[in-house]
C-alpha cells in the first residue's frame, strides 16, 4: 500500500475531487499558483486553472462568504483559511450564515463546503500561527468539524467532507503535515463523518483524543504499559456529529476517563465530552474523568520553553492515566 | 538646506535596522531564533522616515514585518533581540517573538500578526485623543495587501467622518506573501483608495527618507491640527521573500536589481556624501560601529534567562 504524508494525503484528495466532479473548487489566499503556504493545494491551479482553483485577495471574511454564496448555487468550494488563527474575520459568515443557511430556508438551501484550515502548536508559531479553535466552532448547531491525525483518515475524511451536504470545518494540524506517515490505499474509501476510531485496545483507562494529541495519546498508552496499565485510545476524527457510541461503550468497559486536548482546558471541546460521560455513563465510572489540556494563557507563549509548558505531551497524559488508574 | 534634522541620526538608523536583521539570519541559523521571521530590508526609509516625523508621544501599530518600527521609535536592539530568542527581557517578555515586537513605554502600542488587525486600533487611540483634546496623533503601518481586508475601508471611513488624528500608511512593497499585487487588486495607486472617504491620498516615494520624512511630517501636522486623517502610500520593494520559508521565486527577473540600484541607505549615503556632512569612508566606519554594537546587543539577549510560567500567568488578568 502506499505510504504518504498527512499533507500528501490532503493534496491528492483534493485532486482527486476536483477530478471526480467538476462543481468541486478551491479558493484562499495563494491557493493557486503558489499552491498554499503549506502546499496543501500544490499542482491543482496547474490541472485545473484559475476558474477552479481562485487566489482571493487578503480578505477571510469574503473567502467564507463567497463560498456560501456560490454553495447555494451548486458548487462544492473548499476555501482555505491559511492558518486557523485568520479565521475570525469569516466567523460572522460561517457561524451566523452557513450554519443557519439550511435552517433559516426550511431545508430548501445549503452549504456543502468544505472549510480547510490549519491549526496547532509546537511549531513555534507564537500568539497568532498555533491556535486551536475547535471549540469556537463544534459549539455551533449547523456545522460540522473534523480532525483527522493520520494520512490515511486526512483522505478518508476529507473525502466525507467535500461530499457532505452541510458545511464542515476541516482542522488539519500542521506539526502532522509533514512527520507523520501512513498507508493510504489508492481505492475511493472514505471515512465516514461521525466515527470514532479506537486506536488501541485496552481495557482500565480510556484516553479520549485528536488531532496531534491522537498521537500523544499513544505514545501515552504505551508509557503506561510498562506500569502494567491497559489503557484504550480512541481519536475522536470527527468532533461535531460525536460518535458518543464507541466513547461510551468504552467508558462503560474500562469505567476511567482521560480526555486530552491541546487547547486551553476551560470550556475547551473536552468539557464536552466530559459532560457526556457524567450524564450517560456515571453508574459506571470508577473514578472522576479527568482533563489533560492546555493552560489558561489566551495564546502559545513563543518562548521554547513555554511553549513546552503550554503544549500537552505524552509525558503529562501518562501522569494522568496514573493516577487515574490508581485512583 | 539647514532647517532640515540632522540626517545622520536617520542613516545610522537605517544602517541598524538593515544590521539587524542581518544578524536575524545569523541568529536563525544558528538556532537560537526559532518560528519565521518577515523582514523588512529594502524598506528601511518608511520606518525612519515616518517615524522621525512623530512626536514623543504620538503612538503607532503595526505589523509582523515590524523590526523597523520598533527600532525607528527607539526599542533597545537588546530588548528586540531578545524578544526574538524569547527571553524574559525581551520586550514582550518572550511571549511574542519576532512578528509581536511591542513597547508602550514608547507608544509602541503593537505589532500584529492578524493583517488588518492594527488599523482600527489606531484609529482608537486617535478618538481618545480626539476626545480627550490631546495634541497627539496616531500612525498605522500595514501592507499593500491589507487594503483589501474590511478593516482597512472600516477604519478610513470611521477615521473620515470623526476627523481623526490618524496617519494610515501604506508600505506597498508590491506583494501580499506570494501574490503580487496586481493579481489581487484592480489598481495600482493605493493611495487613490482615500478618494471614497474624501481623505487625502498621497504615493510617496518609499525609497527616500527625505520624501518619507517630508509627506509624513505634513500628515501628522494637518491631522494634529484638526485636519483630520491621510492616507501615505509608501512605494518600496522588500529585497527577501515573505518570511524565512519563501525563497520569492515568483519575482520577475531584474525586479529586485533595479530595486537595489535605488537603495534607501545609499540614497541617504549619496547624499551625505556630496553634501560634506559623511563621506564614505566615515560612512564605512559607522557601518562597522553599528555592526559592533548589534552583535553585542545580540550576545547580551542570548545570555538572558528565558521566561518562566509563572511570570507569564500572572499577565492574563489585572489581578
Ligand atoms: C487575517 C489574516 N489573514 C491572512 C494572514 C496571512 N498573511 C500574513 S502576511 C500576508 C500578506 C500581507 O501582505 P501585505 O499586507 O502586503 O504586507 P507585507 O507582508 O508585504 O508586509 C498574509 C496573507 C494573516 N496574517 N492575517
Ligand atoms: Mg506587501
Amino acid at each position: 500500500m502506499p505510504v504518504r504524508t498527512y499533507i500528501e494525503a490532503i493534496r491528492e484528495t483534493l485532486r482527486e475531487e476536483m477530478r471526480r466532479d467538476a462543481s468541486v473548487i478551491v479558493l484562499g489566499e495563494d491557493v493557486g499558483k503558489k499552491g498554499g503556504v503549506f502546499l496543501a493545494t500544490d499542482g491543482l491551479y496547474d490541472e485545473f486553472g484559475e476558474g477552479r482553483v481562485i487566489d482571493t485577495p487578503l480578505t477571510e471574511s469574503l473567502i467564507i462568504g463567497a463560498s456560501i454564496g456560490v454553495s447555494v448555487n451548486g458548487l462544492r468550494p473548499v476555501p482555505e483559511i491559511q492558518f486557523a488563527d485568520f479565521i475570525f474575520p469569516a466567523f460572522n459568515q460561517i457561524v451566523s450564515e452557513a450554519a443557519r443557511m439550511r435552517y433559516r430556508s426550511n431545508g430548501t438551501f445549503s452549504c456543502p463546503m468544505t472549510i480547510r484550515a490549519p491549526f496547532g502548536g509546537g511549531v513555534h508559531g507564537a500568539l497568532y500561527h498555533s491556535q486551536s479553535v475547535e471549540a469556537f466552532f463544534t459549539h455551533v448547531p449547523g456545522l460540522k468539524v473534523v480532525v483527522p491525525s493520520t494520512p490515511y483518515d486526512a483522505r478518508g475524511l476529507l473525502r466525507s467532507s467535500i461530499r457532505d451536504d452541510d458545511p464542515v470545518l476541516f482542522f488539519e494540524h500542521k506539526k502532522l503535515y509533514r512527520s507523520v506517515r501512513g498507508e493510504v490505499p489508492d481505492s475511493d474509501y472514505s471515512v465516514p463523518l461521525g466515527r470514532a476510531n479506537i486506536t488501541r485496545p485496552g481495557t482500565q483507562v480510556t484516553i479520549v483524543a485528536y488531532g496531534l494529541m491522537a498521537h500523544y495519546a499513544l505514545e501515552a498508552a504505551e508509557l503506561v504499559e510498562a506500569d502494567g496499565i491497559s489503557a484504550e485510545v480512541i481519536d475522536v476524527r470527527t468532533l461535531r456529529p460525536l460518535d458518543t457510541e464507541t466513547l461510551l461503550d468504552s467508558v462503560k468497559k474500562t469505567g476511567k476517563a482521560v480526555i486530552v486536548y491541546e487547547d486551553n482546558r476551560f470550556g475547551g471541546y473536552g468539557a464536552e465530552i466530559a459532560a457526556l460521560l457524567a450524564e450517560e455513563a456515571f453508574d459506571y465510572l470508577d473514578g472522576p474523568v479527568t482533563r489533560v489540556a492546555g493552560p489558561e494563557v489566551p495564546g502559545v507563549p513563543y518562548s521554547h520553553g513555554l511553549e513546552d509548558w503550554f503544549m500537552v505531551d505524552p509525558d503529562r497524559i501518562a501522569e494522568a492515566v496514573r493516577r487515574l488508574a490508581a485512583y | 538646506m539647514t532647517d532640515r534634522p540632522d540626517h545622520i541620526p536617520w542613516f545610522r538608523k537605517m544602517l541598524e535596522i538593515r544590521l539587524f536583521e542581518e544578524k536575524v539570519q545569523e541568529l536563525f541559523m544558528a538556532g537560537l531564533i526559532e518560528g519565521t521571521t518577515h523582514l523588512c530590508q529594502g524598506q528601511e526609509a518608511v520606518p525612519v522616515g515616518a517615524v522621525a516625523a512623530m512626536h514623543a508621544d504620538d503612538v503607532l501599530t503595526n505589523t509582523y514585518r515590524g523590526h523597523g518600527e520598533a527600532l525607528a521609535r527607539g526599542m533597545d536592539a537588546e530588548a528586540a533581540f531578545a524578544e526574538l530568542m524569547g527571553r524574559s527581557s525581551g520586550c514582550c517578555g518572550g511571549v511574542g517573538g519576532s512578528m509581536h515586537l511591542t513597547d508602550f513605554s514608547k507608544g509602541n502600542v503593537g505589532a500584529n500578526a492578524i493583517v488588518g488587525a492594527g488599523l482600527p486600533i489606531a484609529l482608537g487611540c486617535a478618538m481618545a485623543f480626539k476626545l480627550r483634546e490631546e495634541p497627539r496623533v496616531a500612525l498605522t503601518f500595514f501592507g499593500d495587501g491589507a487594503t483589501n481586508i474590511g478593516t482597512f475601508h472600516e477604519s478610513l471611513n470611521m477615521a473620515a467622518v470623526w476627523k481623526a488624528p490618524i496617519v494610515f500608511v501604506i508600505t506597498n512593497n508590491l506583494y501580499g506573501e506570494y501574490s503580487p499585487l496586481r493579481s489581487t487588486t484592480p489598481i495600482e495607486d493605493l493611495a487613490r483608495r482615500a478618494d471614497p472617504f474624501g481623505i487625502p491620498g498621497v504615493v510617496v516615494d518609499g525609497q527616500d527618507v527625505d520624501i518619507v520624512y517630508d509627506n509624513t511630517l505634513s500628515a501628522i501636522e494637518r491631522a494634529r491640527s484638526g485636519g483630520g486623517a491621510t492616507l501615505l502610500e509608501m512605494k518600496t520593494y522588500r529585497y527577501r521573500g515573505h518570511s524565512r520559508a519563501d525563497p520569492a521565486k515568483y519575482r520577475p527577473d531584474g525586479e529586485l536589481e533595479a530595486w537595489k540600484a535605488r537603495d534607501p541607505i545609499d540614497i541617504l549615503g549619496g547624499r551625505l556624501a556630496s553634501e560634506g556632512q559623511l563621506s564614505a569612508e566615515e560612512q564605512q566606519n559607522l557601518r562597522k560601529e553599528v555592526s559592533a554594537e548589534i552583535d553585542a546587543a545580540a550576545d547580551r539577549a542570548a545570555a538572558a534567562p528565558p521566561p518562566t510560567f509563572e511570570e507569564i500567568q500572572s499577565y492574563v488578568y489585572a489581578g
